[in-house]
């Protein structure tokens, strides 16, 4: 029994020793301490925050990058295929103009070289008549020398036409 | 054993340290044992009972006490002196004031009985309200300092280092543990918003509770008080506990002991009474949880190393000191679970009187 009687004087010692800790802990230990415990978790809550946005916006960078990359990849391929139509086109109008370049020179020597023919022609007919009235005045100025043989001209003459 | 051996050198220095504090007792013991064996045969539950109660001397070793500072309230006013006459002498104390005679460490006026005493006698003479500081108030005093200094040194390095550096030794042994009293006994019981407010007094009743068991462990000077193992000690800190937890009632707690509802009216009379005991018996189940545990592991190292006294055998002491070791390992175990327990039960009654009203 005696161990379960509570004697006076310790439980008036207890109660001031514990209210006077309770009452010096809280302010000058657990007040301090609890404190800069809550700031350390919030400001790691806080880095965690930061660091899970900073991710966010990489991701959110890379994301823009990888868009404007494609962009740039489709405007270069973009480009690649006009100046490919436009090369192409050059060419065949390049190719076109020769043609008809070639074409035309062509024409313009046949018809040069028919001119020249033509006029060609012209001049070795020209020639050929003079050459021939030419021979011609000279055969009848040798063959009317003398009377008997324009006697027998004009008489071949007359003899063709029949007077009819 | 073999286990701890194998982790090292530095273990085994520990080791050797912990074997020297745990055979103390028996040392202790001894003491006892020579004390009394001069005029009669040792005798266990003596010895067992005059350690694990209040004593007005601390005894150091062999014959060796340090006398303490009795200070009565008496008829007629404050009388204070030290405890040394009580043990030495006569046993009869004079003082200005009055004189003085001990029994059984109980302090009576001396009177027309004085001197030798019948339990008869002893049990009707009068007493002045002692206020002495016992063995168990020094240990009091002394883990009241310890504990001020330690945790006022572990807040100033808070202070110090801020709270962007990790902590450091006392501070990075003890801030899990003041983090746990946080986060798992207090704020699952007593909630997020209202945990606050009682989180000082948890903590330091954790603290104080947990550094008294260890100290009353140590078993020699100036540890081996069974303070906290003290039916005053543990009347009033569940004394705190009830108090506290009756002003924080709101008025769904009371409403719930003295009309409560759901249930016919009939029975919320008798259930009144019931509830209204309800509290007090879980603050004395408090009280007497803390005081048997503490005592009882007292108890029972201290009947276990008495052994090797009472067969005064190489042999018992070679099987009793593992045993001793052994439970006083337990003991450091159960320190730690009941300062867990009373602050977890403190916590959880402070919880159920602050609960909002929002099952029904």
């Amino acid at each position: 029994m005696e161990l379960l009687t509570p004697s006076v004087g310790l439980v008036f010692w207890t109660t001031i020793a514990f209210l006077l800790l309770v009452f010096i802990l809280t302010k000058f230990a657990w007040k301090p301490i609890l404190q800069t415990l809550r700031i350390r978790e919030e400001s790691i809550e806080e880095a965690l925050k930061a660091a899970d946005l900073a991710r966010e916006e990489m991701a959110e960078l890379k994301s823009d990058n990888e868009k404007l990359l494609a962009e740039a990849r489709a405007e270069r391929e973009q480009l690649l295929k006009d100046a490919g139509k436009v090369a192409s086109g050059i060419k065949e109008d390049a190719k076109k103009e020769a043609e008809a370049i070639t074409k035309r020179m062509m024409e313009d020597a046949k018809a040069s070289i028919e001119a020249e023919k033509q006029s060609a022609l012209a001049e070795v007919k020209n020639q050929v008549a003079d050459l021939s009235i030419e021979i011609a005045e000279k055969i009848i100025r040798k063959s009317l020398g003398d009377d008997k043989a324009q006697k027998a001209l004009v008489n071949e003459f007359l003899k063709d036409k029949s007077f009819n | 054993m073999v286990g701890l051996v194998r982790t090292g050198t530095k273990n085994l220095r520990n080791l050797a340290v912990t074997v020297f504090f745990l055979t103390a007792p028996i040392f202790f013991a001894q003491a006892n044992n020579v004390e009394e064996d001069s005029t009669e045969t040792f005798k266990p539950g003596e010895m067992i009972m005059h350690h694990v109660q209040d004593t007005h001397e601390f005894h150091l070793w062999g014959e060796l006490a340090m006398p303490l500072p009795v200070i009565l309230w008496t008829d007629h006013g404050l009388d204070v002196f030290m405890s040394g006459g009580f043990y030495h002498g006569d046993g009869t104390v004079e003082t200005s004031k009055g004189s003085y005679v001990m029994h059984h460490e109980k302090i009576y006026y001396a009177g027309v009985h004085g001197g030798e005493h019948g339990e008869a006698e002893e049990v009707h003479a009068a007493m002045p309200l002692d206020f002495s500081i016992t063995r168990n108030v020094f240990s009091l005093l002394m883990s009241f300092a310890l504990i001020s200094w330690l945790f006022i040194s572990i807040a100033n390095s808070y202070k110090k280092r801020g709270s962007k550096s990790a902590p450091k030794g006392a501070q990075s042994f003890f801030e899990p543990i003041i983090l746990f009293v946080r986060d798992d006994i207090v704020i699952p019981n007593i909630g997020e918003k209202k945990y606050e407010k009682y989180l000082p007094y948890i903590l330091t009743l954790f603290f104080f509770i947990w550094i008294n068991n260890l100290i009353g462990l140590v078993p020699f000077f100036p540890g081996g008080s069974n303070l906290s193992g003290n039916i005053a000690f543990t009347f009033t800190l569940s004394l705190l506990t009830y108090i506290i937890v009756q002003f924080s009632g709101n008025k769904a707690y009371w409403k719930h002991i003295f009309w409560m509802p759901g249930v016919p009216v009939p029975v919320r009379f008798i259930l009144a009474p019931i509830e209204l005991l309800g509290t007090v018996s879980k603050a004395f189940a408090l009280m007497i949880r803390l005081f048997a545990n503490i005592t009882g592991g007292h108890i029972v190292v201290l009947s276990l190393a008495s052994m090797v006294f009472l067969f005064k055998s190489y042999i018992v002491g070679g099987v009793v000191t593992p045993f001793v070791l052994f439970i006083m390992v337990l003991e450091l175990l159960v320190a730690a679970i009941q300062a867990y327990v009373f602050a977890l039960l403190t916590s959880l009654f402070i919880g159920m009187a602050v609960a909002d009203d929002d099952h029904h």
